[in-house]
């Protein structure tokens, strides 16, 4: 039993960490935006160099071979740099799908080398990046089905957050596009991981609101320096440090598919979801009216919050997945851990 | 990461499990906060503890203990919890005293004192908060006056626990003249010493679980001092640290009762509206996401970390949850949550009342939340002091 990550992973987190804060910034996202760019072409040749995309594939592939323990860390950065290029869903997601098929049809290698893919699960019905994406993955049934972007046609669906590109994505299945029979844990992976980036984005959120609270000065006197204005920041980092342990832990037992697991990956994206919306809203109450323009940075990481608070399977879902662990299988302090309850 | 435990810590849980099938006292015992009698049937348990060296398994072997790191105290406190074992009379000297003392006590005070404390013949109390000094404990007022090779202890402290039937406390004592955080003295004394006056408050449900203490001309040894002339102060703090933080609220207590209340909602789900489960669920996650925060936290421990600002976090989100959890209980008896236990159709409500009752108190005893938030964000997010 031991909670915490290797010196390993720690190395590679921050580096990938580093590297993220270090290129993207509010400055550089609003600059994206005046250009109508959906993917900065210099930092995602860096992410794809340092071989994120690839870390969950496995080496035969060109991937690191690593497990979503690696890279859960490095999902809670990208939240907190609030990057708009699809890493997460590329490496968390897709990737790991495509390496449980039979037959990947190559795409697994392309996917750990960067080129991305689309992901088209029903708990999303609007595919994020499908107009960038060298190939969709597109559920029909229970089956997922790999289509060319040229057999697809896209209808933008615009969302709050500027930098998640929706697309209705209308196309037909047919025998040649079908290559697995089920979505394994694809959906359960894509909780996790939009549960680890809203760790990041709620911790981005009190930073923000912490700064300010720094240097806004009223009746003489930092607003920080007020216990109105900590208690706010304080009650959300506390909501934060009671999330983040869960996320971890979904990420190191969800490769057991068992209940509990699954369970534990719903309770992460509760939890981060609603640590995420109290850490933005307390940070927008700091910044005031402020908060509420476009010209403060907060709304990018607010914005991004809210769109994965839904993204993935709803709190409510997530909920029914907790009650029915908890009403068929035992709890109580020597049921914690999914991998005891699997012996 | 590993989460999974090791087939020697497996062992452990059933050799812990093993012995407290065979140990537990079937009927639970009276309460240590009415009477003498359910005082010295805890310490009598203390005891048996000890005997079986399950006193305190963190501490060393020439202690009692069996020098075990933090993951096995916390499969020790499951399966404590698990089995239903009586409250631990003795938690401000194990869990709080304890931990300050081997960390500040000189060798001389800890073989004069760790062992009685570990063998339940010394009951410990907390004399720090005063009428006057509460949220602001660096307001204390008693005193402790060097004569010779003695201290004279004079002042009022409150909200003791346990200190009604207890036999020592250790208290907050500054030098006369002295202000603030400045000339404090962490001091030992006996409750039955000459010159002191105990006397009991009895809390809104009756129990006696605090008393004040006044302290006239009581004359205690300077080498009842733990640490050094002045750094009262610090010394309290690091106390609180395990107060808070980890060891006085180990996470099996709440998933013990999570698991209760589970089984409660169960046993009433045909008359409950849906969105009782939902409550439900949310008080088993936050049982869960804190014993995964601990084990983290043991985790860091164990690898050389130490309690930072944590503690504090801790605090909040254990006190906030035992609120909410006994809540949604009283929910769930409806018309039945406000029966005392032996009302004639109390039927299944057990002690959720009491633990409610008890849970109110949460947010104020080992720093009131404020006081946590206030640490939280200066000492976490940088905030400037007010």
């Amino acid at each position: 039993m031991d909670f915490a990550f290797t010196e390993d992973q720690q190395t590679i987190t921050q580096a990938a960490r580093d590297m993220l804060l270090e290129t993207c910034t509010p400055a550089g996202l609003r600059k994206m935006l005046e250009q109508n760019q959906a993917l900065d072409a210099a930092r995602w040749a860096t992410i794809t160099e340092m071989g994120l995309p690839g870390m969950l594939a496995p080496e035969a592939a060109g991937g690191l071979g690593l497990g979503l323990s690696d890279f859960i860390a490095i999902a809670e950065a990208a939240g907190y740099a609030g990057l708009p290029e699809p890493l997460v869903e590329l490496a968390g997601v897709a990737v790991p799908l495509l390496a449980e098929f039979h037959d990947d049809r190559g795409w697994l290698a392309r996917a750990a080398a960067g080129e991305i893919i689309a992901v088209g699960h029903a708990a999303n019905p609007f595919v994020t990046d499908a107009d960038i994406a060298a190939a969709l993955l597109l559920g029909h049934g229970n089956e997922v089905h790999l289509l060319a972007p040229e057999a697809v046609v896209l209808t933008r669906q615009e969302s709050v957050d500027p930098f998640r590109r929706l697309f209705r994505v209308d196309w037909a299945p047919g025998p040649e596009t079908r290559v697995a029979a089920s979505w394994g844990l694809t959906a359960e992976r894509g909780a996790l991981f939009a549960a680890a980036q809203m760790i990041g984005l709620g911790q981005r959120c009190i930073d923000l609101g912490v700064a300010y609270a720094k240097d806004r000065n009223q009746f003489g006197k930092p607003i920080g320096s007020y216990q109105a204005v900590k208690h706010l920041l304080a009650s959300a980092q506390v909501k934060i440090e009671f999330a983040r342990p869960v996320v971890y832990a979904a990420a190191a037992e969800l490769d057991l598919a068992s209940l509990p697991a699954r369970a534990r990956a719903a309770h992460a994206k509760i939890a981060a979801g609603e640590a995420a919306d109290l850490a933005a809203r307390s940070a927008l109450q700091v910044f005031g009216a402020m908060g509420m323009t476009w010209e403060v940075d907060l709304h990018f990481f607010l914005k991004r919050a809210l769109a994965l608070k839904f993204a993935w399977g709803t709190p409510a879902l997530h909920r029914g997945t907790v009650l029915s662990r908890i009403t068929s299988l035992a709890t109580g302090p020597d049921a914690t851990f999914a991998a005891e309850l699997a012996r | 990461m590993k989460l999974e435990y090791t087939d020697e810590q497996r062992a452990f849980r059933a050799e812990v499990r093993k012995w407290m099938a065979e140990n537990v006292p079937a009927e639970p015992l009276a309460s240590f906060d009415l009477t003498r009698e359910g005082f010295e049937a805890h310490r009598l348990w203390e005891r048996k503890l000890n005997d079986g060296r399950w006193g305190m398994v963190t501490w060393p072997e020439a202690l009692g203990g069996r020098n075990l790191d933090l993951i096995r105290w916390l499969i020790f406190e499951e399966e404590y919890y698990r089995a239903g074992a009586p409250t631990r009379v003795n938690q401000n000297g194990i869990f709080l005293l304890g931990p300050t003392m081997m960390e500040f006590g000189t060798e001389e005070q800890k073989s004069r004192f760790l062992p009685r404390m570990a063998a339940g013949e010394d009951i410990w109390a907390q004399a720090w908060s005063e009428p006057g000094a509460g949220s602001d404990l660096a307001g204390v007022s008693a005193t402790a006056t060097l004569d010779g090779d003695h201290y004279i202890l004079n002042g009022q402290k409150i909200w003791s626990s346990r200190a009604v039937f207890a036999d020592w406390a250790f208290g907050l004592f500054r030098a006369p003249g002295s202000e603030r955080h400045k000339g404090m003295s962490l001091v030992l004394f006996p409750l039955d010493a000459p010159g002191v006056t105990r006397r009991p408050i009895a809390r809104m449900d009756g129990e006696l679980v605090f008393a004040e203490i006044f302290l006239d001309d009581v004359r205690v040894p300077v080498a009842n001092r733990l640490g050094d002339e002045g750094q009262g102060w610090n010394v309290c703090m690091a106390t609180a640290g395990f107060e808070r933080g980890l060891l006085l609220r180990s996470p099996a207590r709440y998933q013990v009762a999570a698991s209760k209340l589970v089984a409660l909602y169960e046993a009433h789900k045909q008359d409950l509206p849906a969105s009782m489960g939902e409550r439900v669920a949310q008080n088993w996650m936050d049982a869960e996401a804190y014993a995964l925060a601990i084990y983290a936290m043991c985790s860091r421990l164990n690898a050389g970390g130490k309690i930072g600002p944590e503690s504090s976090t801790n605090k909040i989100f254990w006190s906030e949850m035992d609120i909410a959890m006994t809540q949604t209980a009283l929910e769930i008896l409806g018309p039945r949550a406000e029966l005392m236990p032996q009302a004639p159709d109390a039927g299944d409500v057990g002690d959720w009342l009491e633990d409610y009752i008890f849970a109110l108190a949460g947010p104020i005893y080992a720093g009131s939340n404020e006081i946590q938030r206030n640490i939280i964000a200066e000492r976490m997010l940088g905030l400037p002091r007010g």
